[in-house]
């Protein structure tokens, strides 16, 4: 029987397989980066390889002896592989960190932009009464700047002989002929749209108008001759006041939050009657909350409702006109009317693209 | 209407410890708004003194002053002789005399506050006030002579003077609206004050008007017509007229002190008594009166109409061609009629009462509202008057108003009542039924029957009916404004307390939210302001100049623009025409305060009159116009079409860290931007703009691209400014700018849109380079290229411009990408064929070659 140990080749002896492995091994965690790795994975991993010799040589051995040089091999070749898996990822690691240190930059150096635009804080406001509206049912209507007068006067039962026609200071449109008599003004309020939006849609009616108007006012702190209101109009069976109060304080508790609340006190407008001066309670008033004047309001005149084709016996409604400018002075404590009028990039920027102050809501 | 608190107080209860601040509160609740709280400014010691002594001491400047001792009663003296020693400027008192001493701590209007002071070598300890210092007239000529001013018995030193000249009365200011006439008066106001308080104008008011008056007659003074043969919209310009003759006034009689006081506190200057007189009771009662010299009017009085060709010269001075519809009172003579005043506005210079007047006609009508609004507006005359008669005033006053007039003349004029005459033709007003459910249906508040009728009794109505469940109201006759049941409701909520009205929401319909242009309109604001525009709101008034500036040639419509009448300023009348124009103002604001990179938009109306337009009509009122008449209404208003302008100045982007790496100079605007403005506001609303060359004031011939809809529809114009405009309005240079019509953008946006086509397969991409003239627009030969390429040609993009000696002189090479895709894989040869097609279109339309 031959001796088995003779016939095995010195490269497969334990001896040889472990110094192999150990010299692997200590290649491997000597490469300082991942190019000598390649080499030294080469090196120990290739055919030449002390280990592919040895593996190559155990087609010699005899049957018996396959087995177990196969598995001291097999094991042999799973640690180094496995250093250098290990190895491999140590070195990336690194190699990553260095290349992402060096790619760090001064992330506050601001890029080369387009600076932002903005829209006007009046025209957002209003846009957000209306939508204070709209999600009630009503609609938003709306009317020409320059007016006939029948519209923004004797529809509205001004009489042409009254003193409150001269109330309000007109600015009057010159003829095609270049009289003085044209029909035509600059409309100095927002309420003709309620006797077009009576003649144009009828009745029941739950409309808002918001617009621009003209007074000739000199522009100063507090006037400006052109100015925007928010106008609102129902008629329908059975409004009255109580609607009108119920309406107000629905859209000032949309606007300055759930403590919001209206007070009327009596007034006069041709076009209304009874008539009231609409107070806000304003929970966010500069040096503590109180009330202040908002707008007029009142029954639609039975006068109106004839003059537009509608019935007062059967039908009643309410209307009311509340200023913008005003209304972003006390809520956004604009100081100074002007800062409204004269298109100062500065001032519009500031209140960017949409109205999101808040009434209370968080 | 300024109402003394003290002079309301002789005329109504007021509440236990109302001053002005509550009486104002008060006077709110029913509508009588308030205005302001006048107070005369001075507080603190401010006493009656009896002067001991004066030693005048000139000064090296020239003056002398004195130097006094005075007794104010406080026994107390600092000087020799007893008494305060002050230092008085004023030499037009002695001693013996009493004066006006504003101690320490005292302040006067200014605020001027007093101290005892070291001045001319003497301590002043206190000061000798004049009228003007304490400011109760403009008299600075010399300090208060309380003998000269009481005219008899003056209180003891050491009494307050504050309360001697009223200098601690308050008035209360409140805002009349014009339906409320009767209040320019204390009567309406102290009623008014009794319904704020709630309590009954049975016990809290003393009406001033309540005076017996003595039958009418007497046979002296001027017989009186009344002649109106052409009455204004039906009614008669006068129809009450009273006159009373006083004779005998002594004509250097002063009005007393209380007069002049309470006049100076609701705003009138003291003038002389005839004339304080028939102020006071104005201001009391709410009656205007005229006094005229008896003897400046020789004949009958007669209330008419003026002829064509009168004139006269009002008590103003002013000399005024009146109107056939102007009211007069005139008096006939031998000699013709001569025209004494303008009727309830003013009186003429003739007839005034002046210096040495001792018989005094006074003249106490009642006047048409119309009549009279309708004279002080074409004379623009806004006298107490007219302001009283254009509301309304209560024909039953005239007679207690001259009869109040005359006691007075009587009393501090020495004069002596005669007689007079009243002649009285005017007419009930109408009785208004008020349904009894009224009030409820438009209040909300479930008024009952006794309610109603107590509110409309205080308020001075007759009330009766209610068997048919109305009532029928007679409205008192200070009260014309009542005249539908409406304004009786009024009067029964604003009685009863607004507060009592209840908050409930009205169950509105369900409605269809904003319609689709209004919210195309947010989304082309809202692309302009995300594109870096800043939204401004600028004043569409402008000038011809202004059309010049921009370079408007003579025939552009654009110079046709609405002329305002009135306009704030002669230099801007015009309504404007482009948005362009008003924002021009605004952009040079910016620049000037130092912002000079900015971007700015506007979306708002322009007006296009129609050249030659008539007047608009005036349809009546009592139903709705007729379909013609409404429709002729509507179409004499100008269209407004609501148009979006921008102006783009300075530079696009500053400094700023990019792809290549930091960048030191910032990227001018160009009138590229402004192009890509506009598609962004019209690819807000799904709009793709089409581009074409343009030369339109006021942008620059080269610069100038019209902005189109694929259908060919015109929607504006942006690029770059002409640099002459830009020169003229003053704008920074390479100022770009852009106006569309955003009716117009809105209209074009697609109503509903076709979902695309969208391909999972790969697309053939391939590029072709293109000469073509120079003058060839890319435009053109991309949609040149678009037409040729197919229904397989997706996208076409052009990223090479190339000008230079390989294409030649006057030519250019233009580098397409195309992307081709389709429903399944394409071939390269279907993918080839379709790009010579689109090739060969291209060369057929714009001779565009191939680049070897």
């Amino acid at each position: 029987m031959p001796d088995p140990n003779s016939e095995v080749p010195p490269e497969l002896s334990a001896e040889a397989v472990d110094a192999a492995v150990a010299a692997a091994l200590a290649a491997i965690g000597a490469a300082g980066d991942l190019d000598e790795l390649k080499r030294v994975r080469l090196q120990h991993t290739d055919d030449r390889s002390p280990l592919a010799q040895a593996n190559r040589a155990i087609g010699t051995l005899p049957g018996p002896l396959k087995a177990e040089a196969g598995k001291r091999i097999g094991a042999a070749r799973g640690r180094v592989r496995a250093k250098l898996e290990a190895r491999t990822a140590e070195l990336e690691a690194e190699r990553d960190a260095r290349v992402l240190q060096d790619e760090a930059v001064d992330v506050t150096l601001p890029p080369r932009r387009v600076e932002p635009g903005a829209r006007h804080p009046l025209s957002t406001l209003q846009e957000r009464i209306c939508d204070v509206f709209t999600a009630m049912g009503w609609e938003v209507a709306e009317g020409p700047e320059v007016e006939a007068e029948w519209f923004n006067f004797d529809a509205l039962n001004f009489d042409a002989d009254h003193p409150a026609r001269q109330m309000q200071d007109t600015f009057f449109v010159a003829g095609a002929d270049g009289g003085e008599d044209s029909g035509l003004v600059l409309r100095t309020h927002t309420s003709p749209v309620q006797a077009r939006s009576l003649l144009e849609r009828g009745v029941p009616l739950y409309v808002i108008c918001p617009g621009k108007v003209f007074r000739t006012d000199e522009l100063d702190a507090t006037h400006t001759p052109v100015f925007h209101q928010v106008e609102g109009i129902a008629v329908d069976e059975g409004l009255t006041m109580a609607h009108l109060k119920g309406t107000l304080e629905h859209l000032a508790r949309a606007m300055f939050g759930p403590e919001a609340r209206i007070r009327f006190r009596p007034s006069y407008f041709p076009f209304t009657e009874p008539s009231a001066e609409a107070d806000v309670w304003f929970p966010q008033k500069k040096g503590g909350p109180g009330w202040i004047e908002w707008g007029g309001c009142g029954m639609v005149n039975p006068n109106v409702l004839r003059a537009c084709g509608v019935d007062p016996e059967r039908y009643s409604g309410f209307a009311f006109g509340m200023g913008i400018e005003r209304t972003l002075m006390f809520r956004n404590d604009v100081t100074d009317m002007r800062h409204m009028v004269e298109g100062d990039v500065r001032f519009s920027r500031a209140f960017g693209v949409e109205d999101l102050t808040s009434g209370g809501e968080r | 209407m300024r109402v003394p608190l003290p002079w309301l107080a002789e005329h109504v209860d007021l509440v236990e410890g109302h001053g002005a601040d509550e009486v104002a509160a008060a006077l709110v609740r029913v509508g009588l708004e308030e205005e302001a709280v006048h107070r005369s400014g001075v507080t603190g010691p401010v006493v009656v003194g009896r002067v001991l002594d004066v030693t005048p001491e000139p000064q090296k400047n020239g003056k002398t002053i004195n130097w006094c001792h005075v007794d104010v009663g406080d026994g107390d003296g600092s000087g020799a002789g007893g008494g305060r020693g002050i230092v008085c400027g004023a030499h037009n008192f002695a001693a013996g005399d009493s004066v006006v001493v504003a101690l320490p701590g005292a302040v006067l209007p200014g605020p001027f506050p007093i101290s005892a002071r070291k001045t001319y070598g003497h301590v002043s300890d206190g000061m000798i006030c004049s009228a003007r210092e304490l400011g109760l007239g403009e008299d600075h000529a010399g300090i208060i002579v309380l003998e000269r001013l009481l005219g008899g018995d003056v209180p003891a030193p050491g009494t307050d003077a504050l309360a001697l000249l009223g200098l601690d009365e308050e008035t209360v200011e409140v805002n009349v609206t014009p339906d409320r006439g009767y209040c320019f008066s204390i009567r309406g106001v102290a009623r008014e004050y009794a319904h704020a308080t709630g309590r009954p104008v049975a016990q809290a008011l003393r009406d001033p008007a309540d005076v017996r008056v003595p039958a009418a007659g007497g046979g002296q003074g001027p017989a009186v017509r009344l002649a109106d043969e052409a009455p204004l919209r039906g009614r008669p310009g006068c129809d009450r007229f009273v006159t009373r003759l006083v004779t005998g006034v002594d004509p250097t009689a002063a009005s007393p002190q209380w007069m002049q006081r309470r006049l100076r506190q609701a705003g009138m200057r003291p003038v002389s008594l005839p004339v304080d007189v028939t102020n006071y009771v104005m201001l009391a009662t709410g009656q205007p009166l005229h006094a005229y010299d008896r003897d400046a009017v020789r004949g009958d009085v007669v209330v008419r109409r003026a002829r064509a060709g009168e004139r006269l010269k009002t008590l103003d001075g002013t000399e005024r061609v009146l109107s056939p519809e102007d009211l007069l009172i005139t008096d006939e003579t031998p000699d013709g009629s001569r025209v004494l005043g303008l009727a309830g506005v003013m009186g003429g210079a003739d007839s005034e009462v002046g210096e040495g007047t001792t018989d005094l006609l006074v003249e106490a009508a009642h006047f048409d509202q119309v009549s009279i609004a309708r004279t002080a507006r074409r004379h623009k005359l806004s006298s107490e008057a007219a302001r009283r008669f254009e509301r309304g005033v209560d024909p039953e006053l005239p007679p207690a108003a001259a009869e109040l007039a005359v006691r007075l003349l009587v009393e501090h004029g020495g004069g002596t009542a005669a007689g007079g005459v009243d002649v009285d033709e005017h007419g009930w007003e109408p009785e208004v039924r008020l349904p009894l459910d009224l009030p409820a249906r438009l209040v909300g508040v479930g008024y009952g029957e006794a309610e109603i009728r107590d509110v409309l009794t205080e308020i001075g109505c007759e009330v009766s009916g209610a068997g048919d469940g109305a009532l029928v109201v007679r409205p008192p006759s200070w009260r014309p404004d009542l005249r539908q049941p409406v304004d009786l409701v009024e009067e029964v909520a604003r009685l009863r307390g607004y507060d009592a009205i209840p908050s409930l929401l009205p169950p509105a319909p369900a409605g269809r939210g904003l319609t689709r242009a209004q919210r195309a309109r947010r989304s082309v604001a809202r692309a302009l302001a995300d594109a870096g525009a800043v939204e401004v709101l600028s004043y569409p008034f402008v000038s011809s100049a202004l059309h010049d500036a921009m370079g408007l040639p003579a025939d552009d419509p654009r110079r046709h623009a609405l002329r305002l009448v009135n306009p704030l300023s002669e230099e801007q009348p015009l309504m404007r025409t482009s948005v362009l124009a008003s924002l021009t103002e605004v952009l040079r604001r910016n620049v000037s305060r130092g912002t000079r990179d900015v971007a700015l938009f506007e979306v708002g109306a322009v007006t296009l009159p129609e050249p030659g337009r008539g007047r608009a009509p005036v349809p009546g009122v009592d139903a709705r116009p007729g379909g013609e008449e409404l429709a002729a209404l509507l179409a004499a208003v100008p269209a407004q079409p609501s148009h979006v302008g921008a102006l783009l100045a300075g530079a696009r982007r500053g400094p700023g860290l990019e792809a290549g790496g930091w960048q030191r100079a910032s990227e001018p605007v160009t009138w590229a931007d402004a192009v890509e403005l506009a598609r962004a506001a019209a690819s807000a609303v799904g709009v793709e703009l089409v581009v074409a060359a343009a030369d339109v004031a006021p942008w620059h011939p080269g610069r100038c691209a019209r902005l189109s809809t694929a259908d060919g529809v015109e929607l504006g114009f942006a690029g770059e400014l002409h640099p002459r405009a830009v020169a003229a309005l003053e704008l920074p240079a390479r100022t770009c700018a852009l106006e569309l019509d955003l009716d117009a953008l809105v209209a074009a946006a697609p109503a509903a849109v076709p979902a695309p086509a969208v391909s999972s397969f790969p697309p053939a991409l391939q590029d072709v380079s293109l000469v073509v003239d120079a003058a060839v627009p890319a435009a053109e030969v991309e949609a040149a290229l678009r037409a040729g390429g197919g229904e397989l040609l997706e996208d076409v993009r052009l990223f090479d411009v190339y000008t230079g000696e390989q294409v030649g002189e006057g030519r250019r090479s233009l580098a397409f990408g195309l992307r081709f895709r389709a429903e399944r894989t394409l071939t390269a040869e279907e993918a080839s064929a379709a790009r010579e097609a689109a090739v060969e279109e291209a060369a057929r339309r714009t001779g565009a070659v191939q680049r070897a």
